[in-house]
Order: structure tokens, then sequence, then C-alpha cells
């Protein structure tokens, strides 16, 4: 499924918008968020998960092909913890 | 941010009221887990990917007591970042 799918999924059920306007309104959706986790922010959406930026320490890897260990600068990155309502449904 | 800071953010954002916002969220939230659901995965670009792991039957231990204990198989959600939130994310 792809971001098409979402915006004829929210056309049939918001009514009185065009498919563009639908179109306009999920990218809306979907940079709200982006913004929001940008800010370090988590993102809580109950019936589907939480998205959290955790921070990263700086740690020492290797290069798989060279062997070289090098360096993994710290970082922030972005996780998804799935809710439990979610993992229920994907199992029941 | 919780769904209900989502669908404010929204509505002010946009000329829907904030009804129409819940609708729109709603629709988008529950068509992703409507898909997830199916076993399809969901392609949102500049977003990231959710697929459906799937994990095998084991046995685990009970860590305080130690007694073996079934798990059975399961179906996981799981979230691969896109590289441009990637990279928002880290500040870059």
């Amino acid at each position: 499924m792809t971001k098409a799918d979402i915006i004829e999924a929210v056309y049939e059920r918001l009514g009185g918008f065009s498919k563009r306007e639908a179109a306009e309104l999920v990218e809306l959706v979907f940079e709200t968020l982006k913004d929001t986790l940008s800010k370090q922010e988590k993102v809580k959406i109950s019936g589907f998960g939480n998205f959290v930026v955790r921070e990263k320490k700086a740690r020492m890897g290797r290069n798989p092909q060279t062997k070289k260990p090098i360096e993994i600068s710290a970082r922030r990155v972005l996780t998804f913890k799935p809710s439990q309502v979610l993992k229920h449904t994907l199992n029941g | 941010m919780t769904k209900s800071d989502l669908i404010e953010a929204v509505a002010s954002k946009s000329s829907l009221t904030k009804d129409k916002a819940g609708v729109l969220v709603n629709a988008i939230f529950d068509q992703m887990v409507e898909t997830l659901k199916q076993g399809e995965r969901i392609e949102i670009r500049n977003f990231g990917n959710f697929t459906v792991r799937k994990y095998p039957a084991y046995t685990g231990r009970n860590p305080k007591t130690g007694k073996a204990v079934k798990v059975a198989a399961k179906r996981m959600p799981f979230f691969k970042v896109g590289l441009e939130l990637k990279n928002k994310v880290d500040g870059k």
C-alpha cells in the first residue's frame, strides 16, 4: 500500500473534498508528523503506536568489508513502538 | 504529541473543523492498521515503510522462575524510517 491508497481511503471517508484536496490533507498530516519528530518530540498515536526519537552515543563499529574498526558517531534515531492494540490486531 | 494534538495541529493548519480533522487522521491510521492486518506492507515516501515480520514459535524461559515457556508464533509490525525523515531527526 502506498500514500495513494491512503488518499483514496481519506477521500471516501471525509466527503465533500476533491481527490486533490484529500491528497493535500494527507500530505499535511505526514508533514506535521515529520516536523514534530524533527523537533525530537515524541508522537503517540493510540491504537497504533509511539514514534520516539532516541539519542545514541558514539560507539566503535567495523567495516564488514575491510574489517577496519571505525567510530560510529553519536546520532539521533527514530524508533517505532507498536501499541498493544496493534500487536493484538495482527495476531488476533 | 498525542493523536488529539495531531488533530488540533492539522485543524489549525487547514480549513478543516476539528471534527473533520479527526475523521482525516483516523481514516489514515485505520487504513494503515487494516493494511498491516492483511499482512501487506505500507510505503510512505519520505516518511518510511511499515512491514509485518513473522516470528516462529520458540521455547523461552521465565527469567524469574527459570521455567520453560512456549511462545507462540507471532506477527509484529516493523517500521523502517525513510531517508528524508532519518536525516531530519538527526538534524541533517
